[in-house]
């Protein structure tokens, strides 16, 4: 029997959600609706009568207060209505609120454990919307707003027909599947490379032709054959084995253009490549620019190298205090956002807080950081197919951030949106992680672990479902009406937060020897990576816990079902480590054990069902060989006559001209976003996201107290540029690294003591039938890891971490949309005493206004020539030399208190950070623009103005201390171009020539309107 | 002087724990225990130890089914070893004297508990809930507040004004009638109201008033006093360096004020 219970609002309960969803559709979609009224409703199978009256009566799934519950439809609050639609979720899609309402039905009437094989719950909503709207537009709300039907379903009536026939037939979204222990095997023996490519291509192996020879040939070697036989395997690999090889060979886990061996040219003419006397080979772009200057720095630092553990782990650690170390790790989760941007952006963020949880003997974890690539909010031409509009899948993202970062108690204190038009083929989501650890747990240092011959596999967390098989490669025309939804996850951040809770407290005790996460591949990755410590594994999948049946057991090893870490057990803790998880209300189970046979040896039950030698698990894929030829963009000045003339005044509207770049959605406010995530749990919070005297000012970079009872500082922060891109990869690496730095200095990091995690979301850069420009853009990747390398070593900062995405292409259609390689360079700085840091507020009145660093005419990719709808302008440089010299002056002034209020340089230039930090402190400024130092020495005004030089900075000194100040810039580029003023209004001028005059409230209100939602 | 020992009950989605755990050590408890739920159904730990009990903040059971409402009924059905029902033994706690203070979510679990506002009965049955906020966002601020000198709280007691953030989605009081609306106030069961940053007065207007709550209410006592259920979290003001303006030179009184008021109504218990 299946029950419906309807939960709705008493009549005197505002519905703020219904009103929510009223005003996100005439915001969002531009449908005029009166009024929307929610109600949900939970779907109960396998209670009787009696049972579901209690569940009613005892308040289970309502609050009496707010609610009235009902088993029949409920009335429309408003009366009348036009129509009615229900969203509910489709078979083997996480409900997490179905999941918590079983479980508190479940023990509020006593049902035994396990529970009967027929009780569940699943959850809906049903919006009833009220207006005059066409079914058109019901239909439109429905798909592009309320439900994602990739994991949604949706039901729609309208008022007659729902008073002819009330409400919508109960209806579970069981999985239904019969138990399996099926194999296949797949011969590749004597098949044609085209065969071979096919069974690739089917299998969604993503197997190049290499390494579908390669693991032909494995299969052919005699003693292979032999050591099959005996263990009673086919000759021919079993599904299980291919889908071992492919997962831990795939581009997403084996990094294989950043391993491969790439030819690189300069070439002036980009379609007919000559092969230029200056070729380079590269062995491995990982290797050369990214580990090598790492372990340069670690050694040029000496004594002093903080680094403990980069680059093996699921994330890098450092050094924070003598006592506690620091590991950083930041992710992409791109197609399954592009998918279904919230359950994408979820699983996202819930899976990277898992990487600092299962680094070295495990993380407490301390803050999040997200930055967001998507195309304009604001959108207006036609979508192309399968894509949804920008504003949906930013919505979609930040909620995910949302719930994944404040449901599990972990601050999200920094981040970026970024808007670029190509971002709307493919978002790019970034979720970043900080964690700590006490540099000894349970007698050990903490950043090492090794699972060891005959320690017990132990699966911790979640159960195993059809989730995330083959990642986001499949698409959703392959998802039928009852097949569940394997492309897109949700994530469930209170499971994790329980296993999270059990696993500090296993750690403490000393219950394991090894832990790591399930993310990508599943236990085929996390057994598979364990396993090389001690030298092989025996795994039985028949004891692996499911969500239902109908698993396959390849598809049990490949699941990448959340919220799910694998742990190594030695036998005599098994008991007490399986006892602490039952009590805390966590599922553990062993899976197996880790051996030191070289075996990667899969059972189900008794049945051997795969066996690969480990040294060709993850040593055998065949190395890449790639060219890459660079044919420099053709750059050149902007013209000066649209800039206002040589003296950049003509008939410029200074004033509108600043409004207008403040308001552009790569400058503006992003308060929106930022107060809907907490950035102050856990208490430690010193620079948040928005501070000054209405707490509603822009600061650079976040710092936070990690340890209480401690005045160390923790700080975040990160650079993106990817609108250099586009001009030249290598500079818009370098500005990353720069603004990253610049950042973290700006509030008060040692530029001594930093740590950068490197990520890269590129397009396909290998060349191909798909990709003919492929060879151009894997020379964009070469140049942007030279700068990586170069900037990485010239600053001192090692790279601990990193990740690459390099399939960031959209093509339906006929239409290709690839997004501007990106990199984004996060940070982690350390500050002696919080109580040092300077946040980029305006403070007090007669301030004086310092500018660091020198501005040149570099307009390419800025926000002005993109305003003004411009052409051209040369790409901001960086001087890596006299910022690193001026980074650590600063830092000296800062350290020495001379420092009121400091401010980095970005998008929209010097006018930009003027107005932030007026806004900030709500306090004017008058400023000259003539004395500021420029190459060449006389810039237009509106260059000066609006100019993207890298290494720039604001600083606020009192009058008194002016002198100290500026003796510790002796011989840098640093220009006194004003002071704060009372009275609030930014004046600027230019010698005797003003400029600009502006009141400071309407920069707020042009700065704050456009995301003011 | 009594011996002050604060628990700090965690588990389930609480995530506040850690801080609240620290502020309750720099209000000066004697000892302060952070314990997860399981310990208590274990027996391992037992309220009876204490006498002041903290439900922090966090996400109870993800929020699912409505802030708290799931924690409340795991309360109220879930039973010890020894098969009290765990709700008992909280009201044996408070009968005996305890201090309980509730944080944001555990403001909420204490509402949907019906342990607040109380009807001093010993019955506990829900008279009021905390609701979506109307802007229906979860919202991270900082909120001015001022304590109700009439009320009978003795964690509010002699203070005036705060400024606390407030980090919650479902904050906005809801009372089960008007009557009981006005009950609060006629016994001055209102603590803590928000209020405008230049009047002091209690305010309806947002962001000032962040959820929209009747009287600008934040927090919430029983007739006794000794218990507190307030949506800003106190703890998270442990520092100066907390306070958004403090890079100007802003102070205000640091929210484990609020704790350490209630060690020291404990202290000075005969």
């Amino acid at each position: 029997m299946l029950w419906r219970v309807e939960v709705g609002l008493r009549p005197q309960v505002t519905d703020t959600l219904g009103n929510r969803v009223s005003s996100k559709i005439s915001q969002e979609l531009g449908i005029a609706v009166d009024r929307v009224d929610a109600i949900k409703v939970f779907t109960v199978a396998g209670l009787d009568e009696a049972q579901i009256r209690l569940v009613l009566e005892r308040h289970v799934l309502h609050d009496p207060i707010l609610h009235q519950a009902s088993l029949q439809p409920l009335p429309a609050p408003a009366g009348e209505f036009a129509w009615v639609l229900e969203v509910s979720f489709r078979p083997g899609v996480t409900d997490n609120e179905g999941r918590t309402a079983a479980q508190t039905v479940a023990m509020v009437l006593g049902l035994p454990t396990p529970w009967p094989r027929d009780f569940a719950v699943y959850t809906s909503t049903r919006y009833l919307l009220s207006g005059d709207i066409d079914e058109t537009a019901a239909r439109h709300i429905a798909k592009d707003l309320l439900a994602n039907e990739l994991i949604q379903r949706i039901d729609l009536k309208n008022s007659s027909q729902w008073k002819t026939e009330p409400g919508f037939p109960a209806r579970t979204a069981q999985v239904v599947g019969r138990p399996s222990d099926t194999t296949q095997t797949i011969n590749l023996s004597g098949l044609s490379h085209a065969e071979l490519m096919e069974i690739s291509r089917k299998g969604v192996l993503a197997l190049s032709l290499e390494e579908m020879l390669a693991i032909r040939d494995y299969y052919e070697r005699p003693e292979i054959i032999t050591a099959r036989m005996a263990q009673g395997l086919p000759e021919a690999p079993t599904d299980v084995e291919l889908e071992a090889l492919a997962q831990t060979w795939s581009e997403h886990c084996k990094h294989k253009i950043f391993n491969a061996q790439i030819t690189y040219r300069i070439s002036s003419q980009a379609d007919s490549p000559v092969p230029s006397p200056s070729a380079l080979d590269i062995n491995s772009l990982y290797k050369t620019f990214i580990q090598r200057p790492t372990a340069q720095i670690r050694q040029r630092m000496g004594a002093d190298d903080f680094c403990l553990s980069v680059f093996k782990d699921n994330a890098g650690v450092i050094r924070f205090d003598q006592g506690h170390n620091i590991c950083v790790k930041v992710e992409t989760h791109n197609s399954p956002s592009a998918l279904d941007p919230y359950g994408g952006a979820l699983t996202g963020i819930v899976g990277v807080n898992r990487d600092p949880m299962g680094t070295g003997m495990g993380a407490e974890l301390l803050c999040n950081t997200d930055v967001f690539c998507l195309g304009s909010p604001f959108h207006d031409q036609p979508l192309p197919p399968r894509l949804l509009h920008p504003r949906r899948v930013l919505e979609g993202v930040r909620e995910g951030v949302e719930h994944g970062g404040n449901k599990s108690g972990i601050p999200t204190v920094n981040g970026s949106l970024v808007f670029h038009d190509r971002f709307l083929g493919k978002p790019l989501i970034f979720c970043g992680t900080v964690g700590i650890m006490p540099a000894r747990v349970a007698g050990r240092p903490s950043h090492v672990k090794q699972a060891r011959p005959g320690d017990i596999i132990v699966m911790v967390g979640g159960r195993i479902g059809k989730d995330g098989i083959h990642g986001a490669t499949f698409s959703s025309e392959e998802l039928h009406a009852d097949s569940p939804a394997t492309a897109v996850q949700i994530g469930d951040p209170i499971t994790q937060r329980k296993m999270y809770d059990f696993l500090m407290t296993a750690r403490d005790r000393g219950l394991y020897q090894a832990i790591t996460d399930n993310g990508a591949g599943g236990l085929s990755s996390s057994v598979g990576e364990m396993a090389q410590d001690s030298g092989g594994c025996d795994l039985d999948l028949s004891l692996a816990p499911l969500k239902y049946d109908g698993l396959n057991p390849w598809e049990i090893l490949l699941s990448e079902a959340q919220e799910r870490m694998t742990a190594a057990v030695a036998p005599e803790n098994l008991n007490a480590f399986l006892a602490l998880a039952r009590r805390m209300d966590v599922e553990a189970t062993a899976l197996g054990t880790f051996t030191d046979t070289g075996l990667f040896h899969i059972r189900f039950g008794e049945r051997v069902v795969g066996s690969l030698d480990m040294d060709f698990l993850h040593h055998g894929t065949p190395q890449m060989h790639l060219e890459a030829v660079w044919s420099p963009p053709a750059q050149k000045e902007v013209a000066v006559e649209a800039l206002g003339g040589p003296d950049g005044i003509g008939n410029m509207d200074q004033d509108n001209l600043l409004e207008r770049i403040l308001g552009r959605l790569n400058v503006c406010s992003k308060e929106y976003v930022i107060r809907q995530y907490d950035h102050e749990v856990q208490g430690g919070s010193v620079i948040k996201p928005l501070m000054g005297v209405l707490a509603d000012g822009p600061t650079d970079a976040a710092v936070i107290r990690p340890l209480l009872d401690a005045h160390r500082g923790l700080v975040i922060s990160h650079g993106i540029c990817p609108k250099f891109s586009d001009l030249d990869t290598y500079w818009m690496t370098a500005n990353a690294v720069d603004e990253a730095v610049r950042n973290a200095v700006a509030v008060g990091a040692d530029p001594a003591r930093m740590a950068g995690v490197d990520n890269f979301c590129w397009c396909d850069p290998v060349q191909s039938e798909k990709t003919p420009d492929g060879r151009y853009k894997l020379a964009q990747l070469v140049r942007s890891n030279q700068a990586l390398a170069h900037y990485c070593l010239a600053y001192g900062v090692p790279c601990i971490s990193g990740k690459d995405s390099m399939k960031n292409d959209y093509s339906v259609a006929g239409i290709k949309i690839s997004v501007p390689p990106t990199v984004l360079f996060s940070l982690v700085g350390v500050v002696e005493d919080v109580r040092d840091c300077v946040s980029s507020d305006f403070k007090q009145p007669e301030d004086l206004v310092y500018l660091l660093g020198t501005t040149r005419s570099e307009l390419g990719g800025s926000e002005l020539v993109d305003e003004l709808g411009l052409s051209g302008g040369l790409v901001p440089q960086v001087d890596a030399l006299a910022n690193h010299q001026r980074y650590h002056a600063l830092h000296a002034a800062i350290r020495s208190g001379l420092v009121r209020a400091a401010h980095d340089l970005s998008d929209g230039g010097l006018a930009t950070a003027l107005a932030e930090m007026a806004i900030g402190g709500r306090l004017g400024a008058r400023i000259d623009l003539a004395h500021i130092p420029s190459i060449p020495k006389k810039l237009p005004v509106t260059t000066l103005l609006y100019s993207e030089s890298a290494g720039r900075l604001l600083v606020c000194v009192a009058p008194d201390q002016a002198g100290e100040f500026e003796a510790l810039f002796a011989g840098q580029a640093l220009s006194r171009i004003g002071h704060v003023q009372q009275e609030p209004t930014l004046l600027i001028k230019n010698a005797d020539v003003p400029i600009l005059s502006a009141p400071v409230e309407r920069l707020a209100t042009a700065w704050q309107a456009t995301m003011n939602w | 002087m009594n011996n002050v020992k604060v628990l700090v009950l965690a588990g389930y989605g609480t995530n506040c724990q850690r801080e609240t755990a620290h502020a309750a050590t720099l209000a000066g408890a004697d000892e302060v225990v952070v314990a997860h739920f399981s310990e208590l159904v274990a027996g391992d730990v037992r309220l009876g130890g204490f006498q002041f009990l903290i439900f922090p903040g966090g996400f109870l059971d993800g929020d699912d089914l409505g802030a708290a409402q799931a924690a409340a009924l795991r309360w109220r059905y879930a039973k010890t070893v020894s098969g009290t029902p765990l709700v008992e033994e909280l009201q044996r706690f408070f009968d005996g004297g305890g201090l309980i203070l509730g944080i944001c979510n555990g403001f909420q679990l204490l509402v949907k508990l019906g342990m607040l506002p109380g009807t001093g009965t010993g019955t506990l049955e829900r008279q009021v809930s905390l609701s979506h906020n109307d802007s229906a966002r979860f919202e991270d601020r900082w909120v001015h507040l001022r304590a109700n000198p009439k009320s009978p709280c003795v964690f509010t007691a002699g203070l005036e004004a705060l400024y606390l953030p407030v980090r919650h989605g479902e904050g906005k009081l809801v009372p089960k009638d008007d009557a009981t609306l006005q009950a609060l106030e006629d016994q001055d069961l209102v603590a803590l109201r928000y209020v405008d940053r230049k009047t002091g007065q209690p305010t309806m207007t947002y962001p000032a008033n962040p959820n929209g709550s009747p009287g600008g209410i934040a927090g919430l006592t029983d007739p006794s006093g000794r218990i507190l259920g307030l949506m800003p979290h106190p703890e998270a003001y442990n520092h100066l360096t907390n306070h958004p303006g403090w890079t100007r030179g802003e102070k205000a009184p640091l929210g484990v004020t609020l704790l350490a008021n209630g060690i020291a109504a404990l202290r000075a218990r005969k």
